[in-house]
């Protein structure tokens, strides 16, 4: 198996001829335009700043290091929005604040691997629902972030209540290909751009089970089955390695560079390799299938998004580098979600499968801390203890991995972003809150200093703008 | 007795309902909203509570459990939900909250779909979850019909009050079934006139609902049974809150009340107890443009009966996580500028309170001597993320542990299958 992977890969490369620096996809065509291949560009930058901060150290603080370190009584600097040092009794540099870090924990910035904030906003109108582009089962097309309000209440909520610094916010799961996420640093801007992660790979959204087939079902077309699914899945794929071939034999011999599409550069960037495939799939079977379909075309599914049945397949989820992106405890409001456990989280991890927490709810991101929590303590019980700063990759680091931002983010180590929350107290207790978030180093949000709490454009002016959300 | 009743039919008839069990040395959580008693005694008989507390004498030939190092808690009441009529929230084939095409509303009667072998039951009883209340969902009026409470034994009957109250809505999600707000409440007057004009004898061939309808909004118009209404604005409170002047007999709830704090004053004063969407803080509807996690806090500290449910937030974990919510009302105390509650008043939001919101706190919800012996024994602080149920007793009878979800975890603890596929493994 691995080696058909092998020799696909190798095929793929060859043939599209991409692997190397830019200038060697960029062409020009017989009027002296010059065309690189069309989804290697980025016409939509991100303008993400980070807002100014003030050295700072945090002593004598409980520190879950994010991968899996942990110092008791430990002392945590950052300053330029990075994080300088982690350790015991680390001297004051000139300047700088210091916080007496007593009876709290300090943790790596929540990261949310699977949100709909801005997509799905608050309040729920009709006019802000534009998370699905439910008129064809594969829209490659659409980009999330062209959804994304960035005013939209919750993203507040999940700073001050839960601590998130990242998200990934993604299309819905009505079509089996929904479309490009978007990675964003929890930090209000007026424009989505200025939210965007600086650098972080494009998420790509894939669909497998009910949600397609009933929607595309619904109206009378394909699929209206599990096998219509991955047929749609198949004939799409084919058309996106023949879109690849076509760019590749135009970099190789010029002339007139092919007809491009929108949908078919997404698909070139994953079957690339740029583009992280994150693919809702709740059925143990189903995660078989679409692993057996990536080996088909080429491509790497990064992680399965509510993976209620990972713990089912977790070795084969281990086997192929695949990631379970899972809840505590959700289960049965939907057939597919029927056999939900809360030990899910801990089976994964014993079995040594890259698992994380997500929310897909604006509600639960404001209390994925308290999510991990249940999945320990479900472990705990069915005798696989997993030590709270183990648990808090879960958190953090393992979704960084996942959407490939974890040499920037995701871990309290030096040089990386200084995305961090100190929290009231042990943050796996249910009675226990941030304290302060820094994101890239700017404090963003203060329980003791109202000013320090964003308030969106909606809420101003509304009854009970700047109450404690 | 119901007690005898379950002996008669249930597997469970090991447990000897004549016994005197006394719960002892755990801490004592008796759910009324009065603090965690530390070594206490929890005394039950005959499938009721005798006596709960630090000073209770053991009764001679008691059997003892040893609860040392652990929590002796009341079962929680899950104050709004579907338990037991349906399988799956996305599986409609089970749904019976919703009722469709039916000519009928008001009349309709919970209680007769409750399926005590559902999944959600058994799962949420092995988390402590020991009474529901549960509705039917508004269709094509104001009116969806009459709620039940239940318990989530492991037994066939599941019903702890049918009829127990009458839904309504009000607010958006009404205005969205009839049309616009003001339509609604000329539905809701037009029923309760019905309903009124038939207890007299009258005529009420005009009237727009059915007979079944109109008789069974009568025990509402006459004070007899609760009238939950669910709405959010502030706005919308105040009008529920009006309808006394009307209707004086009224026995109102409000579910939901997102914006209350705004006008918690005057929900004391017409003395309405609330089943509150417990952490809901999004702006998630028009109505809800002032929502916050202080809204419990702030309504009990102006007086009012407040419980909380799953509502308006998610529900996919079960109310099992009611616990959860509750302990982050005492959580959000400690945030400067936050109301939240006391341990003990945010474990009465799902214990006592819930049951007082319906009149059934004599009864069930809390370990006061007399009510039914629904009694959890934790093996820590049950609102601590990190606890879990050892023992559940539901009117006295011990419950077991396991659920189709203890079954599957068996299962695939090693995921990997061994001499035999995994369909052998059980």
């Amino acid at each position: 198996m691995l080696d058909r992977r092998a020799a696909l890969a190798a095929f793929l490369i060859l043939a599209a001829c991409t692997d190397g620096a830019p200038p060697r996809s960029v062409s020009t065509t017989p009027s002296g335009e010059r065309v690189v291949e069309p989804w290697k560009t980025d016409p939509f930058p991100s303008t993400y700043h980070a807002y100014p901060g003030i050295p700072t150290l945090v002593t004598n603080v409980t520190i879950y290091d994010g991968e899996g370190g942990r110092i008791d009584g430990g002392s945590v600097l950052f300053a330029d929005g990075k994080v300088q040092a982690i350790g015991r009794n680390l001297p004051a540099p000139a300047g700088a604040t210091v916080i007496d870090g007593t009876g709290k924990w300090i943790t790596p910035g929540v990261i949310d691997v699977h949100s709909h904030l801005g997509v799905y906003a608050s309040p729920g109108v009709k006019a802000l629902s534009d998370g699905n582009e439910m008129t064809s089962p594969t829209t490659p097309e659409v980009w999330a972030e062209h959804s994304v309000w960035p005013q939209d209440p919750g993203f507040s909520r999940a700073l001050t209540n839960g601590g998130v610094t990242t998200l990934q916010i993604l299309p819905g799961s009505a079509n089996l290909m929904g479309g490009r996420s978007v990675v964003v640093k929890n930090v209000y801007a007026r424009t989505t751009q200025g939210m965007k992660f600086p650098g972080a790979p494009y998420g790509f959204k894939m669909a497998c089970g009910e949600n397609p087939k009933r929607v595309y079902g619904a109206k009378g077309r394909e699929p209206s089955t599990r096998m219509g699914n991955i047929a749609v899945d198949r004939e799409t794929w084919q058309q996106a390695v023949e879109y690849k071939r076509r760019w590749a034999k135009y970099e190789k011999e010029g002339g007139d560079p092919p007809s491009r599409s929108l949908a078919m550069d997404t698909l070139a960037g994953v079957l690339d390799g740029k583009i992280l495939v994150h693919n809702h799939c709740y059925r143990a079977d189903e995660m078989a299938n679409v692993i057996d379909m990536s080996k088909e075309f080429g491509y790497h599914v990064t992680a399965f998004h509510h993976g209620v049945e990972a713990y089912k397949v977790a070795d084969l989820l281990k086997a192929n580098d695949i990631c379970a992106v899972v809840w505590a405890d959700w289960y049965g409001f939907k057939m597919e979600s029927y056999d939900g456990i809360p030990e899910n989280l801990a089976i994964l991890q014993k079995t040594g499968t890259c698992a994380m927490i997500h929310s897909d709810d604006e509600n639960g991101v404001q209390r994925l801390n308290q999510e991990v929590a249940k999945a320990q303590a479900a472990g705990r019980r069915a005798g696989i203890p997993i030590p709270d700063e183990v648990a808090w990759e879960w958190l953090s680091y393992n979704p960084a991995k996942a959407l490939g931002i974890a040499d920037k983010t995701g871990s309290l180590k030096p040089g990386k972003m200084a995305d961090i929350v100190l929290w009231n107290g042990n943050p796996l207790s249910v009675y226990t809150r941030p304290d302060k978030v820094w994101v890239d180093g700017a404090l963003l949000y203060d329980a003791h200093d109202p000013k320090r709490r964003p308030v969106s454009d909606f809420e101003l002016g509304q009854p009970g703008e700047g109450d404690v959300k | 007795m119901r007690a005898l009743l379950l002996c008669a039919a249930a597997l469970l008839c090991g447990t000897a309902h004549a016994e005197t069990i006394a719960i002892s040395g755990g801490t004592v959580a008796i759910g009324d909203g009065s603090q965690p008693i530390p070594s206490g005694i929890v005394v039950i008989r005959d499938g009721r509570v005798i006596a709960a507390g630090a000073n209770v004498a053991v009764p001679a030939g008691a059997r003892i459990v040893d609860a040392q190092g652990k929590w002796v808690a009341a079962g929680l009441v899950a104050g709004f939900t579907s338990e037991g009529i349906v399988d799956g929230e996305g599986i409609e084939e089970t749904y019976d909250g919703a009722a469709g095409k039916s000519v009928f509303n008001a009349a309709i009667d919970i209680s007769t779909a409750i399926n005590p072998t559902n999944q959600s039951i058994a799962v949420d009883r092995s988390w402590g979850v020991t009474r529901a209340v549960v509705s039917p969902e508004a269709n094509n009026s104001v009116f969806a019909g009459q709620g039940a409470v239940i318990d989530t034994g492991a037994d066939d009957t599941p019903v702890t009050k049918a009829r127990a109250f009458q839904y309504a809505e009000l607010g958006e999600d009404g205005a969205s079934h009839i049309g616009s707000r003001p339509a609604s409440y000329v539905m809701l007057h037009d029923a309760l006139a019905a309903a009124r004009s038939a207890s007299r004898g009258g005529d009420s061939k005009d009237a727009l609902i059915t007979r079944a309808d109109a008789a069974a909004l009568l025990p509402v118009v006459e004070g007899r049974m609760p009238l939950v209404v669910h709405v959010e604005r502030a706005s919308d409170i105040l009008q529920v809150l009006s309808l006394k002047q009307a209707y004086p007999n009224l026995k109102l709830v409000l579910l939901g009340a997102a914006e209350g704090w705004m006008v918690a004053p005057k929900i004391a004063a017409a003395h309405v107890p609330v089943i509150a969407a417990g952490l809901a803080d999004l702006p998630a509807a028009f109505e809800r443009t002032a929502a916050t996690e202080s809204n419990v806090g702030r309504m009990q500290q102006a007086g009012v009966t407040v419980a909380i449910s799953t509502v308006d937030v998610s529900t996919e974990g079960g109310q099992r996580n009611l616990r959860q919510y509750a302990g982050n009302l005492v959580g959000i105390s400690r945030v400067p500028g936050m109301t939240g509650l006391d341990w003990g008043a945010a474990f009465a939001t799902i214990t006592s309170r819930p049951a007082a919101a319906l009149g059934l706190d004599g009864d069930i919800g809390s370990l006061r001597p007399g009510r039914r012996a629904d009694v959890v024994i934790w093996d820590g602080d049950p609102l601590e993320l990190s606890s879990a149920p050892l023992a559940v007793w539901i009117d006295g009878v011990a419950q077991p542990m396991t659920s189709r979800q203890t079954r599957l975890r068996d299962r695939y603890l090693n995921p990997q299958e061994g001499a035999l596929p995994k369909a052998y493994e059980r």
